[in-house]
């Protein structure tokens, strides 16, 4: 609302009526702001209500049911050892790649700042996987570098050390696959998060080092831990609530990396792939399918609440 | 089932397919469009195709439908996901009048698919039996069988005699000749990056005289046999003869090519990609056995044409199903022969095709004709079909008992089975 208040000002000193039609301010938010709302309405909250609706149907093959089943879907869904399996699976996902993400793409960060030449290139070098599609990458990782065969690159640098070939993707003992799933994610998003602490870092005040050095404080470590990790405490926030939000609507690379022909094997299921199959795929079950959706959603929010409870995420620094 | 898509798209049909959808655009001049004048009749008919891999199917399609003079049929090609546009279309969205499909007893529960035992009548016995059987239920004929695909196992000849082998015939001498022929960067067996939980479920099977479901729809895989057969696979997969982490799966010739195997359990389809490679040096055959009651097989998978039931035409898509698929039957053979690499469902269009007169590809339609089992009969539903698949992951992968798992698969798949006959 606020880029409307200037135009009402302005023409507000005409008597209305007169002015062409876009000078009014309602007129202009609405053409400005319309489109967005309708497709946003048309396409975001239509189906989140139809979805919340058809959670409490009996919806087998149907979107359109009739069968009133009350909560039964949530109690099916929150005693099904496959969706509770899913949340598991999310949690090692996300307790491997929150931390690394983090911890990776800050080091990339402060290394970048320091760098006294070729920092724009370097800067785009990193963040240039992040341009590329999360299928494009795991078809990459399934086929040259985590095949099962000698001549794939995980298993020719295996070979330089003498150890057999592994199949990375088929075995479940030791569940080698994650190696692939983390890595993947990593190399497509580490750049990306890169660039959020890069701007945080500019934005910390020169003034502060020089004090601390003033002081006697030692550069390297004490410096970081008590001047730049303070500093960068909204952005770190912002950071790992993205990426814990990221790791839940994790899909893609799981589907393609594991998944063949329609078929998704029983391990390694994080939550959106098994709704998908449970939804769209064999079950064709949208009752439950919604229902594991809304309970999800529920989750994420929580998630996000206790994360800004304790880190202070969208609250201002004083 | 994997089978579910008789031409499958390797990545190389693929790419050459975008790339000549360019030209197919030009080509057509328009769309999906047939293009002729409206007919006297002024009947449209949609008839919904998925995207198959092989280069001039489409067009092939489309010509069929142009000459059709009942009606005008508007070909839609599908490509990506064609079962979850065909189901949703189904349920409301715009429902095509013909299409093909598996016929599968929760869409003849359901009211979708029309019977079409009177389009059929005239050539019934013609038709190959596991063919029209996976499109039969309760006696009733819900598709009309297109193109028949099958899976073989392909094995290099000349490996197998020098190491002094004989094409193995019952299970235990698969997996002696697999572990022989390992070595070096070269493993005996391929059935899939998965161990063969796609490919093999059924087959184990009928190896040991069982199937998913027995004729009176009670689950058929709740045997202690079952167990030994699935059990035998996970030996398999942990023997270290079998070929994991291919860079192209099971359907795809490249791994036998590529001399990272020296036997594939692989499709029709690919064996004229094998000749070229090793011109008279591989055959075939069917999965063996793996007690004396069991049987060899070969699995068989046809697409039908369907029409839908609630359409407002449905006795013109009748008709056209019946001009296109039963009544033409030259259309049937450039359909299997001109394009890729199947066989005509049809007995007497397949012994009489010259591709398939000789060599592995005749043995192949033998096999077909002795040995052939539905790969996915129409009792055999996906939601059973993932609830097999999810226990045989963990007994081929995991290393779980298997007893136990199928135990609580067979439950599962009752309960659909009662829900669905009951």
């Amino acid at each position: 609302m606020n880029g409307s208040a200037p135009a009402a000002r302005g023409p507000g000193r005409r008597p209305r009526a007169r002015g062409p039609v876009l000078d009014r301010p309602a007129v202009a938010f609405w053409v400005f702001a319309g489109p967005f709302t309708a497709g946003l309405a048309l396409f975001t909250v239509v189906p989140v209500l139809w979805s919340v609706y058809l959670s409490f149907f009996d919806a087998r093959n149907t979107v359109a049911p009739t069968t009133f089943v009350g909560l039964r879907n949530y109690t099916d869904m929150l005693t099904s050892p496959a969706f509770l399996d899913s949340l598991l699976t999310f949690t090692v996902f996300a307790a491997c790649t929150v931390p690394l993400m983090f911890a990776g793409s800050l080091a990339l960060a402060l290394l970048l700042h320091r760098a006294r030449w070729a920092q724009p290139v370097l800067r785009s070098v990193y963040f240039l996987p992040a341009a590329c599609s999360y299928v494009a990458a795991s078809l990459i990782w399934k086929l040259s570098i985590f095949n099962g065969v000698r001549f794939g690159l995980a298993n020719t640098v295996l070979g330089w050390f003498g150890a057999e070939p592994v199949a990375w993707l088929s075995v479940t003992d030791p569940p080698w696959y994650w190696l692939a799933l983390v890595t993947v994610r990593l190399w497509l998003q580490v750049g990306f998060y890169m660039l959020i602490f890069l701007a945080g870092l500019q934005r910390v005040p020169r003034e502060l080092y020089e004090a601390a050095w003033v002081d006697g404080a030692a550069t390297g470590w004490s410096t970081f831990r008590h001047i730049t990790l303070p500093q960068l405490h909204a952005t770190s926030a912002a950071v790992l609530l993205l990426n814990l939000v990221a790791a839940y609507q994790a899909f893609d690379e799981f589907y393609n990396l594991l998944g063949t022909d329609g078929y998704y094997p029983p391990y390694a299921r994080p939550p959106l792939v098994y709704l998908y199959f449970t939804a769209l795929g064999a079950g064709q079950d949208f009752g439950r399918g919604s229902a594991g959706a809304v309970i999800l959603a529920l989750l994420i929010a929580l998630a996000t609440m206790a994360q800004g409870r304790f880190l202070g995420f969208g609250r201002s620094r004083a | 089932m994997a089978h579910r898509s008789p031409f499958p798209h390797s990545r190389r049909t693929f790419l050459r397919m975008s790339g000549l959808s360019a030209a197919a655009l030009v080509a057509a001049g328009c769309g999906s469009n047939t293009g002729r004048p409206g007919s006297a009749q002024g009947d449209e008919l949609v008839h919904w195709y998925h995207q198959y891999g092989e280069d001039g199917v489409r067009q092939a399609v489309e010509r069929y439908a142009a000459e059709f003079e009942g009606a005008d049929v508007r070909v839609q090609w599908t490509p990506g996901n064609y079962d979850t546009k065909l189901q949703s279309a189904l349920q409301g969205s715009g429902p095509p009048d013909v299409f093909e499909y598996q016929t599968k007893v929760d869409l003849v529960r359901a009211g979708l698919l029309e019977p079409l035992d009177d389009v059929i009548a005239d050539a019934r016995d013609d038709f190959t039996e596991a063919a029209l059987a996976s499109h039969t239920v309760d006696g009733t004929v819900y598709g009309i069988p297109q193109a028949v695909d099958t899976q073989v196992l392909v094995y290099r000849r000349s490996l197998l005699s020098d190491a002094g082998l004989e094409p193995p015939t019952t299970f235990d001498a698969l997996l002696d000749a697999a572990r022989t022929l390992t070595g070096g960067d070269r493993k005996g067996l391929f059935v899939g990056n998965d161990g063969g939980v796609a490919t093999l479920a059924p087959l184990a099977l009928f190896s040991v005289g069982l199937a998913y479901v027995t004729d009176d729809h009670r689950v058929g895989f709740a045997e202690p046999e079952a167990a030994d057969a699935y059990g035998r696979l996970r030996e398999l997969f942990e023997s270290d003869a079998l070929l994991l982490g291919a860079p192209t799966d099971w359907s795809d010739p490249a791994a036998f090519v590529q001399g990272l195997t020296a036997m594939q359990w692989t499709g029709l389809w690919a064996l004229p990609q094998i000749e070229e490679a090793f011109p008279g040096d591989y055959g075939v055959l069917p999965w063996p056995r793996l007690i004396d009651a069991g049987a060899d097989s070969v699995p068989v998978g046809a697409f039908g044409a369907m029409a839908y039931a609630e359409g407002a035409k449905v006795d013109t898509a009748k008709e056209y199903i019946r001009w296109l698929w039963v009544e033409r039957t030259d259309l049937q053979e450039d359909f299997n022969l001109g394009y890729g690499f199947h066989i005509p469902p049809r007995r007497s269009i397949a012994e009489n095709a010259d591709a398939l007169a000789e060599g592995p590809a005749a043995d192949v339609v033998r096999y077909v004709d002795e040995l052939g089992r539905t790969s996915s009969p129409p009792e055999w539903t996906p939601a059973m079909e993932s609830v097999l698949k999810d226990a045989l992951t963990r007994i081929i992968k995991d290393g779980a008992d298997p007893e136990p798992e199928l135990r609580a698969a067979a439950e599962g798949v009752q309960d659909e089975l009662d829900r669905l006959y009951g």
